[in-house]
């Protein structure tokens, strides 16, 4: 697809850069006049990936998450990947309060978050390649 | 994060300034315990004003301190959630467990409700 605007990026899966992933995706669509709940919801979207891809993914071990956001035509579009574990039930993953890390006190409403906040999400994995999420939202405002 | 610990009969309350996700979460779980093991406690209330952003991680780190106060026979409840922060408490039906209030008197009625 051709964006009219996209940005993507490679950041180290450290926790700490949670915080970076959502802040680089507020800045990038503050430019699109969005609603502070619009933000809110993305943020939150882009959070729960982003953790994800470094809990599950890389099972907090070193690697390199990629955020990827597109905007066209009142649309935002959000790609979150990594190159780690990969997940071996997509739909069993995505069952509100199911967590594969009970212990690590995960609450297993990643997914249904993503799913609540955002209008579309789309999940390719593939055990021991990585998996990556495509989201997107249409904005009130142009 | 900024945590700010106070103690009121045998209940803790914590205010939390800040962001809460899978990363300030580790903080919150340490000096949670921490202060549960120096000023004691059997309650906890989390005063949840200053929280300026909440994902999953908070609900996950709030059900294993919901845990730890059961152990003590204890209660936990949040207080002063904006609607984004009991939203994802809604979503993930914890309500029941940890209860919000709007305001921490009203959270302390129901953690310090039962007779000994």
């Amino acid at each position: 697809m051709e964006y009219q605007n996209e940005f993507r990026v490679f950041f180290a899966a450290k926790s700490q850069n949670e915080a970076l992933a959502r802040i680089m995706t507020a800045a990038f669509l503050s430019q699109y006049d969005p609603t502070l709940s619009e933000i809110t919801d993305i943020k939150t979207a882009v959070s729960e990936a982003v953790t994800n891809a470094i809990i599950h993914g890389y099972e907090e071990k070193s690697g390199e998450v990629e955020l990827f956001c597109g905007y066209n035509d009142g649309r935002i579009y959000i790609e979150v990947a990594d190159q780690g574990a990969g997940i071996a039930d997509i739909n069993q993953a995505r069952e509100p309060l199911f967590t594969s890390k009970p212990e690590l006190e995960r609450s297993g409403m990643g997914f249904t978050i993503m799913e609540t906040f955002m209008e579309e999400i789309r999940v390719e994995s593939k055990e021991g390649e990585g998996t990556r999420i495509y989201m997107e939202k249409a904005l009130t405002t142009e | 994060m900024e945590l700010k610990f106070l103690k009121r009969n045998r209940t803790l309350i914590i205010k939390i300034d800040g962001e809460i996700d899978h990363h300030t979460c580790e903080i919150l779980r340490g000096e949670t315990e921490r202060a549960l093991e120096k000023m004691g406690g059997k309650n906890i209330i989390f005063r949840m004003s200053g929280v300026s952003f909440m994902d999953s991680s908070g609900i996950g780190a709030m059900i294993g301190r919901y845990k730890d106060i059961q152990r003590l026979g204890g209660k936990i409840a949040i207080a002063e959630a904006n609607d984004r922060v009991r939203q994802i408490f809604l979503l993930s039906a914890m309500q029941s467990l940890i209860p919000s209030f709007p305001n921490v008197d009203l959270a302390l009625e129901y953690v310090e409700g039962g007779k000994e």
